[in-house]
């Protein structure tokens, strides 16, 4: 039997169901946010919200990387993609992204001549750079911390190598920034938080103690398995209950409080923190990484002078709100009408971990 | 000989009848190709199954097959489906210059060797050669002709209350290939691909349902058994009902998906067979499907209903419910 097992199939689901409905007769009805997009998804494939107590709303926050990412850079991306001798590399989802044109995206441009593959991890990018010296490579660096180290060692094997045919169009993002901005926005209405796994791997369950600290917001660092999730959200409603916001790590199997330093110590190597632009969230103090100037041969803006245009999004689109957990999916003018995964209009609905994608592909 | 395919080879002259003579026709040797007309001349008073498929897929060789096993199978499987006892395939080749004769003849070998157990001949043929650069090493096409051996009423003759069955572990064809190409294959894996020809699964379940119980077959291929299910019922009244406890997922399948971001219902099958039956045959079929070698983990995974019309509804390992909707495009690698 595989480890995992005992989170994908939980044995005590009726007993922890009970509990939370014991727990929610004290709290009332609680909102409680993802923030990872990896979440959203494991959320919608797990068909939880159909058997949480009802007073219990799990709402998507900003955790999509390719979600939060605005339109202007996509449009840029699509430009640099006509380059002649140029390949983009990127991680999957982000090449269904339309820019401002609807369906205009990189497997389009994939299929109108530019050169495009999808990898699964940024040394991939490197190797199709060695192999064809005869082009110029650029790797879409998104994500949060959690792609960010494997990002930076990229760079530093570019730099390694002195492969002057590389580069990465650093578009990374910091989670902190981005949640305190948006708990301090004055429509924020969220009780507790899930707290993403994969970045805590990475930055440590402490990065996220300022939610009890500075906000008296109850967060836990949940795995991704359908039992992560149930005692995860079983921990949060108790917290609630009790009134003892702290940060709890559920997903003590692969998270340490100080998370892995070896790879924050790539991320402070390579990277760092810039002001960024969020869809949704707006501009951000300290929200985004650029790389040192130290790598600057490596970074794609400065390589090729990029600058984006002003952002134009489509005006119907909710996907900035959905993004803030103002809005649902469900209630977007354009959501089943326009907006589907064969044809959508925005991020939440083209990347594989957005909150439209989810509930349209799962929701009942 | 030289060692590689040269652009002579696809020239319709000297060296492809030399490509014929010693590579092909010593592999499929049979009195009606022998006579190498355009067509083959066929014998046959029963209604005739027709299908045809082409084959690209990359890498050429992966665990539990190459191109070769594929090309015979997937087109023998689909006749199967139509309930027709696969007879006649062709086989057009559309070769890169440079590709390795000795590739060449051991895809060959394989297509010789699948086509004898499949007990299908090859009868007609074509070769192609293009310059380098402007194929992906070997491309294929098999076309194939059966007799109708079991009269399907298709996805009209569905029923609420129908038995939904697979034969065995989904999606290890597509898991292994994934993994092929990601270069995460280590030697000796349990995780290999499901190729195998279906025609024992259809002479089998024919003698054991009841006239006119078995409603549809299908061999889940791209976008996996999810699609497929959703290709049943969309656009009708009714509904398919799964529990996911009930499908079968080898561990390496599972495995494989959870590091590579993909979900195993939405990965190709090259050798299961989904059937949809009465409920009263359900256990004689099953029982049929289980004495067949690779089909020893047959099970019943669902049902048809009629309570969420056109939908797929899965009732996931913690009790809850979720839609199971169609593949939209391809699964690509996600970012985390």
């Amino acid at each position: 039997m595989l480890y995992d097992d005992f989170f994908k199939h939980p044995k005590d689901v009726s007993v922890i169901l009970k509990r939370m409905e014991e727990l929610t007769h004290i709290t009332g009805p609680i909102r409680l946010m993802e923030i990872c997009g990896t979440h959203t998804m494991a959320i919608a494939r797990s068909g939880i919200k159909t058997i949480l107590p009802q007073s219990i709303q799990l709402i998507s926050g900003p955790g999509c990387p390719v979600c939060v990412t605005p339109t202007n850079i996509i449009d840029m991306v699509l430009d640099l993609s006509k380059r002649p001798n140029l390949l983009i590399t990127s991680y999957g989802d982000l090449l269904r992204v339309p820019g401002s044109i609807q369906a205009d995206n990189l497997l389009h441009r994939k299929a109108s001549g530019s050169k495009v593959e999808a990898v699964y991890s940024p040394m991939d990018a490197i190797q199709i750079a060695v192999s064809h010296p005869e082009l110029e490579v650029v790797f879409l660096g998104v994500g949060f911390e959690t792609t960010a180290p494997g990002t930076a060692a990229c760079i530093l094997e570019a730099a390694a190598q002195n492969l002057t045919n590389f580069s990465v169009l650093c578009l990374l993002k910091r989670t902190e920034p981005a949640l305190r901005s948006l708990i301090e926005s004055p429509d924020f209405a969220v009780d507790g938080f899930l707290c993403p796994g994969h970045v805590a791997a990475v930055i440590g369950s402490d990065a996220f103690s300022f939610l009890s600290d500075d906000y008296h917001l109850p967060g836990v660092v949940s795995g991704f398995e359908p039992g992560d999730l149930l005692y995860s959200i079983l921990e949060l409603t108790s917290m609630i209950a009790q009134h003892q916001p702290a940060l709890k790590n559920e997903y003590s199997r692969l998270v340490h409080s100080d998370g892995n330093p070896i790879a924050v110590q790539l991320i402070n190597d390579v990277f760092y923190p810039i002001a960024n632009d969020w869809r949704g969230l707006g501009h951000i103090e300290n929200s985004g990484y650029a790389i040192k100037e130290k790598y600057a041969l490596w970074d794609t803006w400065k390589k090729f002078s990029l600058h984006p245009a002003l952002n134009k999004p489509n005006s119907n689109c909710r996907c900035a709100q959905v993004i803030r957990g103002t809005f649902s999916p469900t209630s977007c003018p354009l959501f089943r009408k326009i907006c589907s995964p064969e044809n959508p209009v925005g991020p939440c609905m083209v990347s594989g971990e957005g909150a439209c994608a989810a509930a349209y592909q799962y929701e009942i | 000989m030289e060692d590689r395919i040269t652009l002579d080879y696809g020239s319709g002259g000297l060296k492809t009848s030399q490509l014929i003579d010693s590579i092909l026709m010593p592999a499929f040797q049979n009195p009606i190709l022998s006579q190498l007309g355009d067509g083959a001349v066929l014998d046959g008073n029963n209604k005739l199954v027709f299908s045809t498929d082409s084959f690209v897929v990359s890498p050429w060789r992966f665990p539990g097959g190459d191109i070769g096993k594929l090309c015979v199978c997937g087109t023998v499987n689909d006749l199967c489906m139509a309930g027709g006892t696969p007879k006649y395939l062709s086989l057009s080749f559309i070769l890169e210059e440079g590709f390795l004769f000795s590739d060449f003849k051991q895809i060959v070998t394989s297509i010789g060797k699948e086509a004898k157990k499949a007990g299908v001949m090859i009868v007609t043929g074509d070769t192609k050669v293009v310059e380098s650069g402007k194929g992906d090493g070997i491309y294929i096409n098999t076309s194939g002709i059966g007799f109708q051996c079991l009269n399907l009423p298709g996805k009209l003759g569905i029923r609420p209350n129908d038995s939904i069955l697979i034969s065995g572990s989904v999606g290890c064809h597509g898991a292994a290939i994934m993994m092929a190409r990601a270069g995460l294959l280590q030697e000796g894996s349990s995780l290999i691909s499901d190729c195998q020809s279906l025609h024992l699964f259809l002479d089998t379940i024919q003698n054991a349902a009841a006239p006119g119980s078995i409603r549809i077959l299908r061999d889940p291929t791209r976008g996996g058994i999810a699609t497929t299910l959703n290709e049943f019922i969309e656009g009708t009244p009714l509904s398919i009902e799964l529990s996911s406890a009930d499908i079968p997922i080898d561990p390496s399948v599972q495995a494989a998906c959870d590091i590579l971001g993909l979900d195993p219902l939405y990965c190709a099958c090259e050798g299961r067979m989904l059937v949809i039956c009465d409920p009263e045959s359900t256990d004689s079929i099953l029982s049929a499907m289980k004495m067949i070698p690779g089909g020893e983990n047959s099970t019943q995974i669902g049902t048809v209903t009629n309570n969420l019309p056109g939908k797929v509804l899965l009732r996931t390992a913690i009790g809850g419910k979720r839609i199971l909707s169609k593949l939209s495009g391809m699964q690509l690698p996600r970012i985390c």
